[in-house]
């Protein structure tokens, strides 16, 4: 048992996916976060890949300061990614609403709907950093169990 | 007697479908090959790539990630398209004479035909029973794709087996290999980007264009076995390629080995051309595969009939 709860670490420790979602965002961090998977940055050496669907990510990365039109969508989304799964917000936007604080037309920052795993601040933050939010994240969701009672965690699907 | 040469013969198809070249020589070669597309197109866009254990740990991840029950009769039909795909492209695998002398039967170059196509046929069936727009709108692009590059394909592959008078793939494997038997390997070569979901032709899954294609809405253990069944379909596909290119002679360690060399320059081979070139649209693709390997095809097809016999 000990051998297969390792084995399950170490894997997800190494396949970490990314379902990457803007709420708002300027598209620095966006730009910032391709770059991260481009030649010069490789994530995929950690096993990185950017997913399409949030049903095939364990880590949802969220930028922009979450609009009000964006805050519904997040929780879904949030709902949608299977457990073991971790949060990163990319950039101060998410983080503290940056510039845009006090804005009506805001709902941020992004705590406020989510719980968030780890904080990658930056306006916008540098592949570097992103990548290495990745890996922290990543080896959150290693430690995390699959059915977690009382940490909330739940996967919803329409029947 | 007679039951003890069924019941060796229900051993033997047994073993070849689980051990030797089913699911055990499978499933770790699959893996591999999904690896060397992936590393091989890292290598042509400068980046180092993922490691070797790559597939093998995405798949440990995905069968230990949650997995929701789906109510009802659609939630069970959902779930059992991936077994499906995954036990015929195991299927399809054993019966690849990967050693010489190996067995089959004769017709089982159809029953190959079949389970290769079966994949295809659950991932589209999947899309629609998942009920998501997305998973739809890849369905359907899935089914063109399959009916424009299958006429091809099957028209490439009749031609062969008729210029050797056999279905029968040992026959053909064992056959030496003639102008038209290149002919036929090259027009299936054309539809293997087809029938992998790899650029040019990748559509159906196109990935951010329309979420994950067919797959949206599976997650957890259900995609670990999709993901495994694509990785079957790849030696399954690649490997009757290996069959029809690679001779038999030598000792008996030696046809395996050059199997999978072959399978493994095939991949280079695909992944060059993926890496090589963008997404076509499904009005392109069709055409591409109507105009200019449909003539291909049926040159072979005509010529195979006609002089084959006598070559």
């Amino acid at each position: 048992m000990n051998f297969f709860r390792r084995l399950v670490c170490t894997a997800r420790r190494r396949s970490p996916w990314l379902f990457h979602m803007n709420s708002g965002s300027c598209n620095g961090c966006d730009i910032e976060l391709i770059a991260s998977l481009s030649p010069r940055y490789d994530a995929e050496q950690l096993g990185v890949q950017l997913q399409g669907s949030p049903r095939h990510a364990d880590i949802l990365c969220v930028s922009g300061p979450v609009t009000r039109n964006a805050a519904g969508a997040i929780e879904t989304v949030y709902k949608q990614v299977p457990c073991p799964k971790a949060v990163i917000a990319i950039g101060s936007c998410p983080a503290t609403t940056n510039v845009f604080i006090d804005s009506p037309t805001l709902d941020g920052p992004l705590d406020r709907h989510i719980p968030v795993d780890v904080f990658v601040p930056g306006c916008p933050p540098r592949p570097d950093a992103i990548i290495r939010g990745i890996a922290q994240a990543a080896a959150i969701v290693a430690e995390r169990r699959r059915t977690a009672e009382g940490s909330g965690c739940t996967t919803e699907v329409e029947a | 007697m007679t039951q003890t040469i069924a019941l060796s013969a229900s051993t033997d198809a047994l073993l070849r479908l689980l051990v030797f070249p089913g699911l055990l020589f499978a499933v770790p070669c699959a893996w591999f090959l999904v690896w060397l597309e992936r590393k091989a197109v890292a290598r042509m866009q400068q980046r180092i790539g993922p490691p070797f254990m790559q597939p093998f740990y995405d798949f440990v991840k995905l069968m230990s990630k949650a997995w929701p029950r789906r109510e009802g009769l659609s939630g069970a039909i959902m779930s059992f398209w991936p077994l499906l795909a995954v036990a015929s492209a195991a299927g399809a695998v054993g019966l690849l004479p990967v050693l010489p002398n190996s067995g089959g039967f004769a017709g089982d170059l159809i029953l190959l035909l079949a389970l290769l196509e079966m994949p295809s046929m659950c991932l589209v069936a999947a899309g629609f029973s998942s009920r998501s727009v997305f998973a739809e709108i890849g369905s359907v692009r899935e089914a063109i794709l399959s009916v424009s590059y299958n006429v091809v394909f099957l028209l490439a592959l009749v031609s062969i087996a008729a210029s050797q008078h056999s279905f029968r793939i040992e026959a053909l494997a064992q056959s030496s290999a003639s102008p038209l038997r290149w002919l036929g390997v090259a027009a299936i070569l054309v539809c293997l980007s087809g029938k992998l979901h790899l650029n040019p032709f990748s559509l159906s899954n196109a990935e951010q264009e329309i979420y994950a294609g067919p797959l949206t809405e599976y997650m957890g253990p259900e995609l670990a076995l999709w993901e495994l069944a694509h990785g079957l379909e790849w030696v399954a596909a690649t490997g009757l390629v290996a069959t029809l290119v690679v001779p038999h002679f030598g000792p008996a360690w030696l046809p395996p080995l050059l199997f999978v060399a072959a399978i493994a320059i095939i991949v280079l081979l695909l992944a060059f051309v993926a890496a090589a070139t963008a997404r076509l649209a499904i009005d392109t693709s069709v055409r591409f595969y109507s105009r200019c390997a449909l003539v291909f095809a049926a040159i072979a097809l005509v010529s195979a009939l006609w002089i084959g016999g006598k070559l």
